[in-house]
């Protein structure tokens, strides 16, 4: 036989069938071993996971109340792919909708169909129980329609609207910042509470593990459910609130705008905080339907006023500016100073002052809320030798009044709180030149008037400090419970640079402007409630858009505070008329269960201030 | 001398066989489906064609006469010929491809027993006494024994089986065809698709190494030749690197480096034509032909791949070489076949446990792409076994076929290994995304009865002719 030369042909092509074998080896290898991407792909192909919500947490009072709960929502679902031909009437009629507005819907779903692909929607949001039941008989006429039970936020209380905030669904832009933890068709909250606690509100999803095929049909749990994921529900929050108080004040105030915070001085827990106008729980429960109407409103209810708006204080103010002066050494209670109807700083200008006896101490001055007075305690504070230069005294001054929480956010545990603004030297400097001012220029401060801006958060911040004589927990509104710690530094006492014996000297004329008796000069007379002896503050804050703001903050009782309270109510004229007794009949309220002042009680209820503000 | 038959290589064939009908049965499996030998399901097929096709193996060894087969190889040749062209005017359009007769429930195809009658024909002309390759007209009667049916495949738009007979070409390279013609074969095929992914220049610079190489190996003087090209060619690819980035002076940026690498390479072909005329060279005028040729080949690529390629193929080739991402096309059967090997893993999913192929991302999970249900479910080593188990078969072939005394044995072993071996590197290569989808079956796995007898046919004719040999000498 003949055999051709090239003997070793063969052991070549033996090398290259293992050549070719080694590649398809080396790429194979590559793809299943060292690339893994294919493997996620893979999950991404097959699995499909159907997430289990978790029910969002419960938020409580301080009384273990519940201020939001969640009940039983029921919506209609379509899947678009999977819709056939069906009687467009008859589920019309089961719907209570009209035959074009699911043509209507369709059509759309039609439009989005690249977008939807094979999910579902939801056509119908928050159907009632009747209607869902009945769809629930008839719904396996209508391939592609479901119902679907959801859990939708429940208001048994109506108060703290602004307070506790809403969720609503999340939109795309939302779901990017945290595509972890949110998915369309994901509620999350928005504002107040809802929105500072998301992380412990909204628990933790679960999910089912299926197996789908190429043409998205289910074919079973995958691995037996073995991988399934339970839901864990959110985190119940306990807030500091007390529900009654809350809902009682929500009630004085309607009709006026401003706001109410009232804080246990002994531990800073805010135990109502209140603006006005606020948001009915109804309108918070459907949030979206009314957040149009919400936005248009002019009295701008979806500002939270009692932690967003920064006011001149009035002369509540005067209690910093006395204190600053007792620590400064410039002021001693038996102090006497004039007062002819206000204040000379120049020879022709005054700044004017309400009649009264004359001349006064301190504790007079604070009880009869002497302008003059603390105009004097202002000039000698900032006038003092021991500072080189008014800037220095100014600053020296600014750092006092820091201390009290003045200027800057106090931290508290719910979102949008504003700083407020308390001058330095250095901005009225730069406003009339570094020797364009004295004290006589910037003469209002010592008032609570001029360029200074607090909120109704700082003010009761301040009331709480002077209750606790001299020290201030930061305001907050979420108590420690089971599963929810909060930040320790609400537990920490923060001391102003006043000394705490110069708070007893001005807590005297805070109790006999409350309990001195309407012919004593006392301001806030009407804030009387006997046997709680109450003291307290007025200020009526220049508001240049119409009436002065009328501002109060009270204390009680006087030895053991329990309650710390400012109201602040724009337009509504001095201090005594409306914001006085908002706030004794909240202490009375929070201190006693129960209003006796019937007449006070409706007298507050029937005054409607609202035409005297201002719209945008 | 043993007088039994390749038990080995029946012990090979019977584990692929059953790996195929076990997989078969996996990529088919549903919730509902039924047991492995239920008739209504693929795997239930697969068995009775298993059955059937063990028959025909027994018909082969035991009933018809292996001595038979170099007789009967004219006539099977030319009969089969008349089916394959019969069938573009009477077999039934799948998928494009006219190459189907259908009897009833049966289909089959004839460009599938097409690989045993010019294994055959190939073994019967090569096999005669006094055969040279390098004879124009015994080359010539060979290539005419492979470009028949191959165009009439082609004809019939079955562009994979007529890429198989490509393989044939591994066959005339062990019966003394030159190496050369490998060579060139094989840089027509790489200059085509440099051309397409990088560009002409980068082609012409490979095949200017690839003449350099040649030139080096046979003129004895590999060195001096290896030096000077490779300075040539490195230059010229710094120019080109050096212009992309930016790096040279403004003035030599006005080059177009493809003027200037023709300039230099006229020039130089000119002189080295001028050397050969001057003292006769034949290697070295046949280079400078092949380089001439290469440069036509070069730049009438575009053209090639434009108007004289199909729509189809060219969309193949762009997704296979990258020139276009198109998942959810063409390529999507591809990446999802890629998908489901890849997401195997070194041991797998274990058996029934794929989620890819069972649940139908990949199309023909139990036919073309059968090879996608081992990767997922056996793994890597599923893979390795598998390839293992071919390389072992076609080196048992080569093997037995070394040994054989008798040329037509010998080349006809070498056109079966030639058959799977091709099979194999373009089913895989495609499942893998290194070939492009060209719909052809794995060998013994692949759901079909068609390709199952026309592949235990082709090997158990050799297996009988292997036997005979031994019974007799």
């Amino acid at each position: 036989m003949e055999q051709p030369q090239q003997n070793n042909r063969h052991i070549k092509l033996a090398i290259g069938l293992l050549v070719f074998a080694a590649i398809l080896l080396g790429k194979i290898f590559y793809i299943q071993v060292v690339d893994k991407s294919y493997r996620q792909e893979a999950i991404a192909n097959a699995m499909v996971y159907e997430s289990i919500n978790p029910t969002r947490g419960v938020i409580y009072d301080r009384n273990h109340e519940i201020l939001v709960g969640n009940k039983v929502a029921y919506n209609i679902m379509v899947t678009p792919r999977e819709v056939q031909e069906f009687d467009t009437l008859a589920l019309a009629r089961a719907l209570e909708v009209e035959p074009a507005w699911i043509a209507q819907k369709l059509a759309e779903y039609e439009r989005d169909r690249r977008r939807i692909g094979f999910q579902s929607v939801v056509m119908m949001r928050h159907v009632p129980a009747e209607i869902y039941i009945r769809f629930e008989e008839i719904k396996f006429k209508f391939p592609g329609f479901k119902g679907q039970v959801s859990s939708i936020r429940d208001y048994p209380i109506n108060a703290g609207g602004n307070l506790l905030g809403y969720v609503s669904e999340v939109n795309q832009a939302y779901i990017d910042k945290d595509p972890e933890n949110y998915r369309p068709g994901d509620f999350a909250g928005r504002t107040g509470l809802e929105l500072a606690r998301e992380k412990d509100l909204r628990g933790e999803k679960g999910y089912h593990v299926f197996l789908r095929n190429a043409r998205n049909q289910i074919e079973g749990a995958y691995n037996d459910g073995a991988d399934d994921k339970e839901a864990i529900p959110g985190k119940d929050i306990v807030t500091t609130i007390d529900a009654s108080l809350q809902q009682y004040g929500q009630e004085l105030m309607a009709g006026k705008v401003g706001s109410v915070v009232a804080i246990e001085p002994g531990s800073g827990e805010i135990l109502a905080l209140i603006s006005s106008p606020s948001i009915d729980v109804n309108v918070l429960a459907d949030f979206g339907n009314n957040y149009k109407a919400l936005v248009s409103d002019p009295y701008k209810p979806l500002m939270d006023r009692a932690v967003q708006s920064a006011y001149p204080p009035g002369s509540v103010f005067k209690l910093v500016n006395g204190l600053i002066g007792l620590q400064e050494g410039v002021l001693k209670p038996s102090d006497l100073h004039p007062c002819n109807r206000g204040y000379y700083y120049t020879k022709t200008r005054k700044l004017g002052c309400h009649a009264h006896r004359s001349p006064i101490n301190l504790e007079e001055a604070v009880m009869m809320s002497c302008n003059a007075y603390f105009c004097y305690v202002l000039k000698d504070i900032l006038e003092n030798d021991k500072y080189g230069s008014i800037q220095e005294a100014f600053d020296q001054w600014n750092a006092y009044v820091h201390s009290f929480g003045f200027g800057e956010k106090l931290g508290s545990d719910f979102p949008s709180e504003l700083s407020g603004t308390i001058p330095t030297s250095a901005y009225y400097d730069k406003l009339y030149g570094r020797r364009g001012w004295r004290f006589q220029t910037i003469v209002s401060l010592s008032i609570g008037q001029g360029e200074i801006g607090v909120t109704p958060l700082h003010i009761a911040n301040l009331c709480a400090t002077v209750a606790n004589r001299g020290f201030y927990y930061i305001p907050h509104i979420v108590k420690d419970s089971e599963g929810v710690e909060i930040d320790p530094k609400y537990h920490e006492k923060h001391y102003t640079m006043v000394d705490p014996e110069h708070f007893e000297k001005v807590i005297p004329g805070m109790w006999r402007a409350v309990n001195g008796g309407p012919s004593s000069g006392g301001t806030a007379w009407r804030a009387a409630v006997p046997g709680l002896d109450l003291c307290g503050k007025t200020g009526t804050a220049q508001n240049p858009r119409g009436d002065d703001n009328s501002v109060f903050i009270c204390f009680a009782p006087k030895d053991d505070p329990k309650i710390a309270i400012a109201v602040y109510v724009e337009n509504g004229g001095f201090g005594a008329s409306v914001a006085a007794p908002i706030a004794s009949l909240m202490v009375e309220k929070y201190l006693t269960g129960q209003v006796k002042r019937t007449e006070m009680d409706r007298e507050v209820r029937q005054k409607d201030l609202m035409h005297k503000v201002k719209k945008d | 001398m043993k007088q039994s038959f390749d038990w080995v290589l029946v012990g090979v064939y019977l584990l692929l066989v059953l790996i195929g009908w076990v997989n078969i049965y996996s990529a088919g499996h549903t919730a509902e489906a039924g047991s492995i030998v239920d008739f209504g399901t693929r795997a239930g097929k697969q068995f009775f064609w298993i059955l059937t096709a063990i028959g025909l193996a027994v018909f082969v060894l035991f009933v018809f006469s292996a001595r038979l087969w170099e007789g009967v190889a004219v006539p099977v040749y030319l009969f089969v010929l008349l089916l394959l062209a019969a069938v573009i005017f009477l077999g039934v359009e799948v998928k494009g491809s006219r190459s189907w007769f259908e009897f009833g429930p049966v289909r089959f195809q004839p460009a599938e027993i097409s690989k045993i009658s010019t294994s055959l024909m190939l073994a019967m002309v090569m096999g005669r006494l006094g055969f040279k390759m390098g004879r124009a007209k015994d080359f010539l009667t060979v290539v005419a024994v492979l470009a028949v049916p191959m165009m009439i495949i082609l004809a019939e738009k079955e562009t994979g089986s007529a890429l198989v007979y490509l393989g044939f070409i591994f066959v005339m390279y062990r019966e003394g065809l030159s190496g050369w013609l490998l060579t060139l074969l094989g840089s027509c095929v790489l200059l085509f698709i440099l051309t397409l992914t990088a560009s002409p220049y980068v082609a012409v610079l490979v095949l200017t190494a690839i003449a350099v190489l040649s030139n080096a190996v046979v003129s004895g003087r590999f060195w001096k030749w290896t030096l000077w090209g490779g300075l040539f060619i490195a230059a010229f690819a710094l120019l080109a690197w050096g212009l992309e980035k930016g790096y040279l002076p403004a003035l030599v940026a006005k080059i177009e480096p493809m003027w200037v690498l023709i300039g230099t390479l006229a020039v130089v072909v000119t002189v080295m034509a001028w050397r050969c005329f001057r003292r006769p060279n034949r290697f070295l005028v046949h280079s400078i032909l092949g380089f001439l040729g290469g440069l036509v080949l070069i730049f009438s690529v575009d053209f090639i791949f434009d108007h004289v390629m199909q729509e189809h193929q060219r969309k193949r080739i762009e997704v296979l070489l990258g020139m276009k991402e198109d998942p959810s096309g063409v390529g999507y059967n591809v990446h999802q076949s890629m998908i489901a090997i890849g997401s195997g893993g070194v041991d797998g999913k274990g058996y029934m446990q794929g989620t890819q192929t069972a649940f139908g991302f990949v199309p023909e999970q139990s036919t073309d792409f059968i090879f996608c249900t081992v990767g997922e479910e056996w793994g890597f080593v599923g893979c390795l076994i598998v390839i293992a188990l071919y390389v072992f078969m076609i080196l048992r072939i080569l093997h037995d076929a070394e040994a054989s005394r008798e040329a037509f044995t010998r080349i006809y072993g070498y056109c079966v290994a030639a058959c799977i071996f091709m099979h194999l590197f373009i089913n895989i290569g495609m499942t893998i995304g290194i070939m492009p989808v060209i719909g052809i079956p794995l060998p013994l796995l692949s759901y079909g009865g068609s390709s199952l007898w026309a592949f235990t046919v082709l090997i158990f004719i050799f297996i009988a002719l292997d036997h005979q040999e031994k019974k007799y000498f």
